[in-house]
């Protein structure tokens, strides 16, 4: 009662959505393990950034946990070997964001007992922040929560900032998804030893947890489970979408907004989803890195909804076999949630480091809808968390006219979803700024091209001369 | 209201208007830019697309270039051989030898031999179908048929096929450029007409893997390779790739030996008989996008 009083008083964040969660299939499986398929595909970019660099080659025998592609710089991450076996082929495969890319086939060893190379297991409390970075970019992990985005880079406070607090997120706006959400029930411990890590990395003394208030167990088995010398908070959260989003996760828990264009540092907070939180524990447990994660695998159109640790590359179709099947009505499998996860046009795409969940809908959910004229009704402003214009904005989507979106902020367009969802006209809003922000982002690309063979066609004149 | 007042603000309205006209009248004659009278003529004998192919920002702009001698008039691949002959006539200079361009689409995977792995349901445009999952094509390199392209055309030149595929028009390209940038998977190329050779393909699988995505794709099988003149045929990631450097060794023998028919020769127009269903299926209708895939 006092909980839910504080966070009303805190206000939360403005503005989202409330679709129904659907999580009522799955929030109460335990995580099972799925068996090792028959073959694995580890495509080389799993994460934001530079894609790993291969390592193997055809017919290579690879033990589990095994290195198999090599960061490129900073922002990139390994990958390793998720199953024990031999690798088949290094071919194009394709990839859940619907291109072909090159991936590592993996014939799984079914008489190997699958046990990683014995190693040794890095001693936390020993190691500078440094070496924590260095550990946790070596294990190959990544924001678990969807994005990708390479870890250890968010381990670090920016030039010029300070961190005051780490936020981690066990939001899970997302309808459907409950991987999270499991974590939190199953292994608090894990999560508050993953936040002790972090914490000394960061070199911040407070921490606070958000949890969506439709997870009371978890919030109780986290609160159960805070280590006495660690200043941990579980703060339950209104339920909302896009919680989940670390801008609105930063209003509602801290009460700051993150300026346009700037990171949750400069608000001075980091924010870790709370699985990566749990597989940087794992790292400095057992040692292995980021080969296996847990997805929910669930939605109408699937027969046995269910909580997976599955190995990383496992295709959606052994995941979806293993899980019963689809029903006779799925017409959509998506990775990831219903508002923002990606349509899966190949069932051979492999689950990557970022599938939070595999969600299948049927003909009711998935149906087309019939597409209106705008009515101007003015729902989209009240549901866009950012508090963008998207009415104006499709006009001018429309018109295909970007650079007046970009004047009107179309940069601080996280592509949500809420503006699609409240539509009363079913226009495909979310769609449409998506398509700009790409149309944008190759147009400056094309600038960037020009000028750059400008200066090196002037550079050489003057090498010339 | 007197008589005096009324021929007072005449008066004044009237000198006012004097004065300006005469400052006008001198401003004209000070700071008149002389213009060859051939500009407004030869402007008029253009075409008037204003399509930029010619590379000149305009028609009129090119007609400046033209009457300097810039460029030949057969650089504007819009008018028609008697209308190039006309301009030259006009202004007594050879019409130039005409460097006609046309857009050729490098793909052939049509809805018969390229299947669907998936039905997109959304915006209807090829930019947006590949923004969502590559578009539910089985092929992620080939045309996804939503007509981006021919929405695009100025000239009316591109038609879609009843196989979802466009197929251009020779005698109506002009070379424009619009619908190179217009496709989002850079399946069009702009080409001199004479060229014959082109490996209407861009898919980067080998072997069984592209023709199970697609029964035209080229499979990088080498053998256009062995029978093309040496150097000018090269298999890169799977696809065979022509140096156009070295067309003119080009060879109609270099396709006979192709298991798919990926590699072509074009002569004119590119797919014929896809040409005359497409212009069958159309009959006069205007270019409109195809509806989604349902």
């Amino acid at each position: 009662m006092f909980d839910a009083l504080s966070t009303l008083l805190r206000g939360g964040f403005s503005h989202g959505v409330h679709p129904p969660d659907h999580k009522g299939a799955t929030a109460a499986l335990p995580i099972r393990r799925m068996p090792f398929p028959e073959e694995v595909v580890l495509p080389l970019s799993q994460h934001t950034g530079a894609p790993s660099r291969l390592l193997v080659s055809k017919g290579d025998r690879v033990e589990r946990g095994d290195k198999i592609g090599e960061a490129q710089g900073y922002v990139s991450v390994p990958v390793h070997a998720s199953a024990s076996g031999t690798v088949a082929d290094v071919q194009l495969w394709p990839h859940p964001n619907g291109s072909w890319s090159e991936a590592v086939r993996i014939a799984v060893d079914p008489h190997s007992a699958q046990i990683p190379r014995p190693r040794l297991v890095p001693r936390w409390d020993d190691l500078t922040p440094d070496q924590v970075r260095t550990a946790v970019q070596d294990a190959g992990v990544v924001g678990l929560g969807g994005a990708a985005f390479p870890t250890h880079v968010k381990l670090k406070a920016p030039e010029g900032t300070k961190i005051e607090l780490l936020l981690v997120n066990g939001a899970e706006c997302e309808p459907y998804l409950t991987s999270d959400h499991r974590v939190m029930v199953e292994h608090p411990e894990r999560v508050h030893f993953g936040i002790r890590i972090m914490m000394q990395c960061l070199e911040v003394d407070r921490c606070v947890i958000g949890v969506e208030m439709n997870k009371p167990d978890a919030v109780e088995r986290l609160n159960a489970t805070i280590p006495s010398d660690l200043d941990v908070t579980v703060l339950p959260l209104r339920v909302k979408y896009p919680q989940g989003a670390e801008k609105m996760l930063i209003k509602a828990a801290m009460g700051r907004e993150v300026p346009s264009g700037k990171l949750p540092a400069h608000a001075g907070t980091v924010v870790q989803n709370v699985g990566s939180i749990a597989a940087i524990a794992e790292i400095f447990e057992t040692g292995y890195p980021l080969i296996e994660r847990i997805v929910t695998v669930t939605g109408p159109g699937i027969r046995k909804p269910s909580n997976l640790v599955i190995p990383v590359g496992t295709k959606a179709r052994d995941v979806l076999e293993f899980c019963g099947g689809l029903t006779d009505d799925a017409r959509e499998v998506l990775f990831g949630g219903p508002m923002m996860g990606a349509p899966q046009p190949d069932l051979d795409a492999p689950v990557l480091k970022g599938t939070s969940g595999i969600v299948v809908l049927t003909d009711a959910e998935a149906k087309p809808r019939v597409t209106y004229p705008c009515i101007s009704c003015g729902h989209c402003l009240d549901a866009c968390p950012v508090f963008l214009n998207p009415t104006q904005l499709g006009k001018l989507a429309q018109a295909g006219r970007y650079q007046e979106m970009m004047d009107m902020h179309l940069a601080d367009c996280m592509v949500c979803g809420s503006c699609s969802y409240v539509c009363p006209s079913n226009i495909p809003l979310s769609q449409m700024f998506a398509l700009a922000k790409g149309a944008v982002r190759r147009e400056q690309q094309r600038v960037r091209e020009a000028q750059e063979a400008e200066r090196k066609a002037s550079e050489k004149a003057g090498a010339a001369a | 209201m007197n008589l005096e007042s009324i021929l007072g603000s005449v008066a004044i309205l009237g000198g006012v208007g004097m004065t300006f006209g005469a400052l006008i009248a001198l401003a004209n004659a000070k700071m008149r830019v002389e213009e060859d009278p051939r500009l407004d003529e030869l402007s008029d004998l253009l075409p008037g697309a204003n399509c930029g192919a010619c590379g000149f920002a305009g028609c009129r702009a090119f007609a400046e270039a033209v009457i300097k001698g810039e460029t030949p008039p057969a650089t504007c691949t819009v008018m028609s051989a008697e209308e190039r002959e006309d301009v030259a006539d006009y202004l007594g200079v050879d019409a130039g030898a005409a460097n006609r361009r046309v857009a050729r689409l490098l793909c052939a995977g049509g809805s018969d031999v390229a299947w669907r792995k998936a039905d997109y349901v959304g915006i209807e445009s090829c930019a947006a179908a590949v923004a969502v999952a590559g578009g539910g094509k089985g092929c992620a390199w080939g045309c996804v048929g939503f007509a981006d392209c021919a929405v695009s055309c100025d000239f009316d030149a591109i038609i879609m096929s009843p196989f979802d595929l466009p197929v251009v028009d020779v005698d109506k390209c002009t070379a424009c450029n619009d619908c190179v940038e217009a496709c989002p998977l850079d399946l069009f190329a702009l080409y001199p007409v004479d060229q014959h050779l082109f490996v209407q393909c861009r898919n980067l699988l080998d072997g069984g893997a592209a023709e199970e995505v697609c029964s035209v794709a080229c499979t990088g099988c080498r053998r256009c390779v062995q029978d093309a003149e040496p150097g000018l045929i090269e298999v890169r990631q799977g696809l065979a790739i022509i140096d156009y450097e070295k067309i003119q060794l080009e060879n109609p023998k270099a396709v006979e030996r192709c298991p798919t028919g990926a590699i072509v020769w074009i002569d004119g127009q590119q797919f014929p008989s896809l040409s005359e269903a497409a212009r069958g299926a159309l009959s006069g209708a205007p270019n409109q996008p195809r509806g989604a895939v349902a």
